[in-house]
């Protein structure tokens, strides 16, 4: 009796190995969650990116849901999602914060004027020192900001309308909500 | 003139290495040593299996700055690399902490090599105790055997 149970322990550890790693498939290991989530904003004071003399500090994010966006002229697949962050910000009516990212302030603002800009307000961090704060790894990335400057969510790569949907948006109206 | 360049390039070139490698600057070899050890035990969140001692991601540069910069303020290792977990998370620690998230992966070598043991010794017992267990030959069974034996010599 006891040898039968012994022989279906290979089969038991063989099918628990194989739940472990099933559940890995699919998850893409270079998007890592946010140490941030939950906790607010780091603090910071930038200059803003058309205004040189003007300082912005956390408080930006106070009073409504914002989205985060990290992106730098350098960045090849920022160019891939700045047209989709110009319909967010004009079809959609998302507020959508830039924070433009260890680049040059004469190449962003051309790249603005070019490309349009769908940013409420445009942070200016040469040094990447919010990047830094805020843990970012590569940019483009997306954060998710509720009405009092707590981050919710980090997406990591470009934004689609198909990730504005199905992974953005349902955290932006949870919080539109709560607040 | 080959031999007088061959050896002036020899003595130049340990300096040039030195130069690149030596990017920060310590006042004590045991401090070196440190930056050396604490760069190397930080896993790079961007090319995620290297230290951020190999790494030449930009963003493994900034957080070789801030250890040195944390180091030359008088940080502990401890809060070094909290000060980094806290913005990249504990991905960034190829050294996990021991908490409750963690310690699964910490016994999962002890409970491999306990679980072998465990094999192991019960392969052992049961053998020894089918050896010892084994019931003698009946009547029956030693007069069939030593026909056997017999046909077998006959045969040949």
């Amino acid at each position: 009796m006891m040898r039968r149970v012994l022989m279906f322990i290979p089969v038991l550890l063989a099918v628990a190995l194989g739940i472990v790693l099933f559940a890995g498939i699919g998850k893409d290991p270079t998007q890592l969650e946010s140490a941030l989530i939950g906790k607010p904003v780091p603090v910071f004071s930038l200059a803003d990116l058309q205004d040189p003399d003007r300082v912005h500090h956390d408080d930006v994010f106070q009073g409504e849901v914002s989205l985060l966006n990290v992106w730098g002229t350098w960045c090849p697949s920022c160019r891939d999602e700045h047209d989709d962050l110009v319909w967010l910000a004009r079809d959609e009516g998302v507020r959508i914060v830039g924070l433009n990212y260890k680049d040059n302030r004469d190449l962003a603002l051309e790249w603005l004027d070019k490309l349009g800009n769908p940013y409420a307000l445009s942070l200016y961090d040469p040094q990447g020192r919010l990047g830094f704060d805020l843990g970012v790894y590569g940019a483009p990335e997306t954060y998710v900001i509720d009405a009092d400057g707590i981050v919710r969510y980090r997406h990591v790569g470009v934004i689609t309308p198909r990730v504005w949907q199905e992974t953005l948006r349902p955290v932006v109206d949870q919080y539109a909500k709560e607040g | 003139m080959r031999p007088f360049l061959i050896a002036l390039w020899l003595l130049i070139m340990p300096q040039v290495v030195q130069a690149t490698t030596d990017v920060y600057p310590f006042e004590s070899a045991s401090e070196q040593e440190r930056f050396r050890e604490l760069i190397s035990e930080l896993r790079c969140p961007k090319c995620q299996n290297q230290n951020i001692a190999d790494s030449d991601a930009p963003i493994a540069k900034d957080m070789r700055d801030e250890v040195y910069r944390m180091m030359q303020d008088g940080a502990t290792d401890q809060q070094v690399t909290d000060a980094l977990v806290s913005r990249f998370g504990e991905f960034v620690l190829y050294k996990p902490d021991f908490n409750q998230r963690t310690a699964l992966l910490w016994a999962t070598p002890l409970l491999a090599v306990l679980g072998g043991l465990l094999v192991v010794v019960g392969l052992v017992i049961r053998a020894r105790q089918q050896g010892g267990a084994e019931p003698p030959l009946s009547e029956e069974e030693r007069r069939r055997a030593e026909q056997l034996l017999r046909d077998r010599d006959g045969g040949v």
